[in-house]
């Protein structure tokens, strides 16, 4: 049994300018101990499917209108707020892509680091500097003790997200999700936050679902990854068999379109158009008025995801009926 | 075309002392060439390009455009001088002013430098967004109504507004999605060929400064450590520290997953207000000896033009 099972969740916000589809249909699961990488761009749903999962969907305007997010014996979806409070912070615990607003400025970051496990564990003070010492430790930073009693602005942004993995990390969570936790950062200190996440992953047993619009990022760390476009998942593989034959157009044009793989002078693949209007309800593949490969049978009402080859699932119905490879 | 020499900004920091945001950078960019300036944050790259334009007064040295030097220019003469130099910014939601339309951005620099009449404003506004890729009916809208490429759209074509002989791009693709940075790569390379433009293109990401530029200088705490032609720098990086820029670019490849822990840079750059010893960045080196620590390297000619600061070039 998968740790967490998410079928046909669906995230609409109710505004002025209509239901933005944020996230409409999208079903996946976590094993444990994997490190599973959800792509896509700005507006394609891979957030808010996340925040969803753990309840940080401001509502209103958002609503949840459908789905089963099944962990452990619970539904995250339907629990009570004080059953999800339990498992927030504890057994599911996320991390944001900029330390420095998901830090208390007000608080030393020692007593955020001891906050989660004062609240879930219940144990004394004593302990609880113990472990988040050790913690400091294990994520890299140096002379922990003393540093317990810095406030986050006497940290660099690479110390901060470090910080917030160690308050991620705690409380021994088995399932982690990290939500663009490099992007802030230097690709220097992006690569030294990344080695510490798969570290840490091993020595805590724990999966993670890594949220990136980097597929450089996904490349190098993830086992398996989803490709998300317009809310909806288009295409998903174990990480090397999506990189050696992406089976879905807009993959592919994603991948075309990064620089440093091109030869210099060359003009860069792009992707024509824009994503797009969620407000606007349409029939078939949200990539269609985009895709080099469009055809009629791609306005077709029941476009889904369904394997095309072994572990491979793509919802380009030209690549389901062979047409296109 | 610009020539950079011993340009220093520094900022007072009291009590702490003083910031060396840009310490000593000689740079030459020839005619008709592009430039790329590499570096992480904090080390002075966006100083660098904003003190060019004279947003930020330099501490010491000569910046020369054409053979005079900018940095003492009187105001009035500065002026003449501007319509020539023109810069497009990282955030295109930050850089347009949310109150004026399309066409009263671009129009602004083109009246006030006198070079279009009431008449003609329109029409010329209508042929500099053609040449951006955008369509001249939106000419009247605001900058909100268009998304995060065609904003940069925008911002470029207020840049080319006025024919000018070199533009300072700081980061230009930086908050745009993969797709769209392609689009505005590709737009950029165009008009570098077509107008033939002199650009100084900065940037945190090499693998877009390498697609765009003829030779890469790469800056380390207010330095350049590290110059030579863009390939050359990209593949066969000298610098320690190049090589370490390069080695961490998440590569979309996952067969050529490498055992990064043993490249990884330790730590986070050094805090400009209290450098290191000798070469700055030998605390994070793994090539770092007793004599980087004592004595900062001088930037060195190599072969084929390449420039290089560090004691152990050639040996590792």
């Amino acid at each position: 049994m998968p740790l967490l099972d998410v079928k046909d969740l669906r995230t609409y916000f109710h505004t002025r300018a209509g239901i933005v589809r944020a996230v409409d249909g999208v079903s996946f699961s976590v094993e444990k101990g994997e490190m599973l990488g959800i792509v896509g761009e700005s507006g394609s749903g891979k957030s808010v499917a996340n925040l969803s999962l753990l309840g940080l969907v401001p509502s209103p305007p958002g609503r949840i209108e459908s789905g089963v997010a099944r962990f452990g014996d619970l539904d995250l979806l339907s629990c009570t707020k004080a059953e999800r409070r339990a498992v927030r912070g504890k057994r599911i615990s996320m991390i944001f892509q900029d330390p420095m607003t998901a830090l208390n400025p007000f608080h030393r970051i020692g007593d955020q680091i001891m906050e989660p496990l004062r609240i879930h564990d219940g144990v004394s003070r004593k302990v609880a500097f113990a472990r988040a010492v050790d913690m400091l430790q294990r994520v890299g930073i140096q002379d922990a003790e003393r540093r317990m009693r810095a406030f986050p602005h006497q940290f660099s942004g690479g110390m901060r997200q470090r910080v917030m993995i160690a308050i991620a990390l705690i409380t021994n969570p088995e399932l982690l999700i990290a939500d663009e936790p490099t992007t802030a950062l230097d690709v220097t200190v992006q690569a030294q936050i990344l080695e510490l996440m798969k570290r840490m992953q091993g020595e805590l047993r724990m999966a993670v679902i890594l949220v990136t619009h980097d597929l450089g990022v996904i490349a190098e760390s993830c086992d398996r990854v989803h490709v998300m476009y317009a809310g909806r998942i288009v295409e998903s593989a174990a990480t090397t068999a999506l990189f050696a034959a992406p089976k879905h157009p807009y993959t592919r044009a994603l991948l075309a379109s990064i620089p440093a793989t091109q030869k210099k002078g060359t003009q860069l693949h792009t992707i024509a158009g824009s994503p797009p209007d969620l407000t606007q309800s349409f029939t078939g593949c949200p990539f269609a008025p985009r895709c080099e490969y469009a055809a009629p049978e791609c306005v077709s009402p029941a476009i889904s995801l369904n394997e095309v080859a072994p572990a491979h699932w793509s919802a380009c119905v030209r690549v389901q009926s062979g047409v296109i490879t | 075309m610009l020539e950079l020499a011993n340009v220093a900004v520094h900022f007072p920091a009291p009590p702490h002392g003083i910031v060396r945001a840009v310490d000593g950078v000689n740079l030459a960019v020839g005619e008709g060439e592009v430039v790329g300036l590499v570096g992480e944050s904090g080390c002075g790259k966006s100083t660098l390009a904003r003190s060019i334009v004279r947003l930020t007064p330099v501490t010491r040295g000569e910046i020369r455009f054409e053979g005079t030097d900018l940095a003492s220019l009187s105001r009035n003469a500065l002026r003449a001088v501007r319509p020539n130099i023109q810069m497009v910014f990282q955030d295109p939601y930050a850089s347009l002013n949310p109150r004026m339309t399309i066409l009263d951005t671009l129009a602004e620099p083109l009246r006030f430098h006198g070079r279009v009449g009431r008449a003609d404003t329109a029409s010329h506004v209508g042929a500099l967004m053609e040449r951006v890729g955008l369509a001249p009916k939106w000419m009247r809208k605001y900058p909100h109504e268009f998304s995060g490429g065609q904003r940069q759209r925008i911002a470029i074509a207020r840049a080319l507004a006025l024919k000018p002989k070199l533009i300072i791009a700081d980061e230009p693709v930086s908050a745009l999605d993969v797709s769209v940075q392609a689009q505005i790569l590709n737009l950029i390379s165009d008009l570098c060929r077509e107008e033939q433009l002199t650009m100084l293109l900065i940037s945190h990401d090499l693998g877009v400064v390498k697609h765009l530029s003829d030779r890469i200088a790469v800056m380390y705490l207010g330095k350049i450590v590290e110059l030579g032609e863009a390939e050359q720098v990209y593949n066969a990086p000298v610098h320690p520290y190049t090589r370490a820029l390069i080695e961490a670019i998440p590569r979309p490849d996952p067969s050529r997953r490498r055992d990064r822990a043993a490249l990884l840079l330790r730590g986070d750059p050094p805090s400009p207000l209290n450098p290191p010893s000798g070469c700055a960045f030998h605390p994070r080196c793994p090539f770092a000896e007793e004599r980087c620590k004592s004595a900062a390297p001088s930037l060195e000619a190599m072969a084929n033009g390449r420039i290089v600061a560090c004691v152990r070039k050639g040996e590792v």
